[in-house]
């Protein structure tokens, strides 16, 4: 056989293989961008802090206290005191909890059920995708926060109906956001490689389909998680979501709205925290994005 | 010996809005065993076309297969319910794409896909996947180490090299190898070429080789065929092709070659294009290209004539051609 003499270019064979996991790379490179690793650290934080909220708060956040009503930030009060006396501190720390909680599975069931319509419709095209896009049409024609108020109307109020309600209102951002670029990668060759390598349906989708369209997905979902704390925000505000004494960053903006002129503190330090999160997210999201992406891989 | 593949009279029409496109008319050819036949002819055709017939891939819609039998290992694959088809598909026929750059899915690592075309078909561990992926690798000349590496980590010659592998994964009876050296530049498609040569005979595979270029056909195939307006015009052994070809346009073929020992000051192209498939010429779909058409090539499909094996599909043999001489 000729094939031993034959000489390939090729690494030396001795070369230690590389035995890193596509995410051991992933996180490599992430590590790289400064700005993604501060936004993550953000994040962290939040999270750690939503976790331990128990410990960090110094008060109790639904613990009136009617002699100090409305007092602006002070070293008893870090941040002040709403109407009734409670510790905003408390309450931003407590409010964290839900507020990423509802932001992250509302994101959860929107890309996950959004982007399983959308490379299905993608993917297999005709009649199938006509339906199913028609379907999240119908959807993106309501007003999202009018869709939102709906369902929970026709679910009843509760933290899980308001995480569903706010899902399936961004459900169609997920599905065309995945359609369109399943359209892309369908005609790639390669999708046409495993087909002629005898892959079912189902595995081209996962194994082809969804880890080309994951890029778009990252990016929809960071901007999708300030988007539900913000959906959520203004259903409790309706009285459609977190019920009030519970501390939630939304109903205490919107609360704290009628003191604007008193105590601007009541939205400015709930808002300043929505902001926060909102920043993070999209700035972490954007160097995932980059990372995820191994045609930048170095 | 007995065939392995037999087409007979395939015909795939492609129904677009601007009107029909007859791409494959009906064409017919064999294979046996662990030979290698290529499949030449220009753009358009009808060579792709013909292969994706064969792995049941001519995308639907706009194509339909309008009539003819594909017989694979004493089966007709044009019968064959999908899901036995999805069986033979990279287990028992496997095919090589013509652009290594894009016929592998960027965010997979290679050898995971090498081990899912296995995986696919074979009832192994995940391990014993991965050790024939590797294994398959290193018969690609490409060290196993490079297992956990992603496609574009990868050189042009060395993606087709995994392809080529991905191919072979499974043993199949039949490579389908739709113009596997185009996108490659001249000295990393001899040592393709070489290779799928060698691999060919070690695996005892048989092989259709898609090609628009006589060179790679004189190089790795057993047999030739010169696909015309979705036609086979001309076919026979390779040394028959190459040392006498009959039909006109093969002829024209080799005449475009320059050839390295003669001094030639321009190389003769064949005059005009390809015909517009949407309207193929009535008759001969060459005539209208053809220096020696007659009165009856405008109006007559041409029979096909054999002279041992080689078949020419022109008047000039038929009895159209007797009183010519």
């Amino acid at each position: 056989m000729k094939t031993e003499n034959m000489t390939l270019p090729g690494p030396k064979t001795g070369e230690r293989e590389k035995r890193r996991s596509p995410w051991w790379e992933v996180w490599r490179r992430l590590r790289l961008n400064k700005a993604a690793m501060a936004g993550m650290a953000v994040i962290i934080v939040l999270v750690v802090v939503a976790i331990f909220a128990p410990v960090l708060a110094p008060k109790d956040p639904n613990q009136t206290n009617m002699k100090a009503r409305l007092q602006p930030p002070s070293a008893e009060f870090p941040l002040g005191t709403d109407n009734f006396g409670r510790d905003m501190l408390s309450r931003i720390i407590y409010g964290s909890r839900i507020s990423l909680y509802v932001g992250f599975v509302a994101v959860g069931i929107g890309a996950v059920f959004g982007g399983i319509v959308g490379a299905i419709g993608g993917y297999y095209g005709g009649r199938l995708d006509n339906f199913l896009m028609r379907c999240m049409d119908v959807l993106l024609a309501i007003p999202q926060i009018i869709l939102a108020i709906a369902i929970v109307g026709a679910l009843g109020t509760s933290l899980l109906n308001l995480m569903i309600a706010v899902g399936i209102s961004q459900l169609p951002r997920y599905a065309r956001v995945v359609r369109a670029s399943a359209l892309t990668v369908r005609g790639q060759e390669f999708v046409e490689a495993a087909r002629a390598v005898g892959a079912s349906d189902a595995r081209i989708i996962i194994e082809n389909i969804l880890p080309n369209c994951m890029a778009p997905i990252i990016v929809q979902s960071t901007l999708g998680v300030a988007q539900a704390i913000l959906s959520a925000a203004a259903l409790s505000f309706l009285g459609l979501g977190i019920q009030p004494p519970t501390a939630e960053w939304g109903s205490m903006l919107s609360s704290g709205r009628q003191f604007l002129r008193n105590a601007p503190y009541l939205t400015f330090f709930p808002g300043l925290a929505i902001s926060v999160v909102v920043l993070a997210l999209n700035i972490f999201g954007d160097g995932l994005r980059d990372s995820l992406d191994p045609k930048l891989r170095q | 010996m007995k065939n392995l593949l037999e087409v007979s009279d395939l015909s795939v029409e492609y129904r677009t809005y601007e009107g029909t496109v007859a791409a494959v008319n009906g064409l017919g050819f064999s294979l046996a065993p662990g030979r290698t036949l290529g499949l030449v002819g220009e753009s358009g055709a009808g060579k792709t076309t013909t292969a994706l017939a064969v792995m049941g891939l001519v995308p639907s819609p706009p194509g339909v297969i309008t009539s003819g039998e594909i017989n694979f290992a004493g089966r007709n694959l044009l019968s064959l319910p999908e899901r036995e088809m999805k069986k033979i598909r990279g287990n028992r026929i496997s095919m090589i794409f013509q652009d290594p750059m894009t016929s592998l899915n960027p965010v997979v690592t290679v050898g995971l896909q090498i081990s899912e075309a296995i995986a696919a078909h074979q009832n192994l561990s995940d391990k014993e996947a991965e050790d024939k992926a590797r294994e398959m690798l290193e018969k690609v000349q490409i060290p196993g180490q490079r297992y956990r590496e992603y496609p574009h980590e990868f050189s042009g010659g060395m993606r087709q090299r995994v392809v080529i592998a991905m191919a072979l994964a499974c043993n199949p009876a039949l490579i389908i190898a739709d113009e596997p050296t185009t996108a490659l530049d001249v000295t990393i498609q001899a040592q393709v070429l070489e290779l799928m040569r060698s691999l060919k005979e070690e695996f005892s595979t048989a092989m259709i080789m898609i090609t628009h270029d006589l060179g790679v056909v004189g190089e790795v195939c057993d047999h030739v065929a010169v696909m015309y307006g979705g036609r086979i015009e001309e076919t026979g052994s390779l040394e028959r092709i190459f040392d006498g070809p009959r039909h006109p346009y093969t002829r024209g073929l080799f005449r475009c070659i320059p050839d390295i020992e003669e001094k030639t000051s321009e190389i003769r192209p064949i005059e005009g294009l390809m015909p517009d498939p949407l309207d193929l010429p009535k008759g001969c779909p060459f005539h209208p290209r053809c220096p020696e058409a007659m009165e009856i090539c405008r109006t007559v499909i041409p029979p096909v004539s054999d002279d041992g094996g080689h078949r020419v599909m022109c008047h000039l043999y038929g009895k159209g051609g007797e009183d010519r001489g």
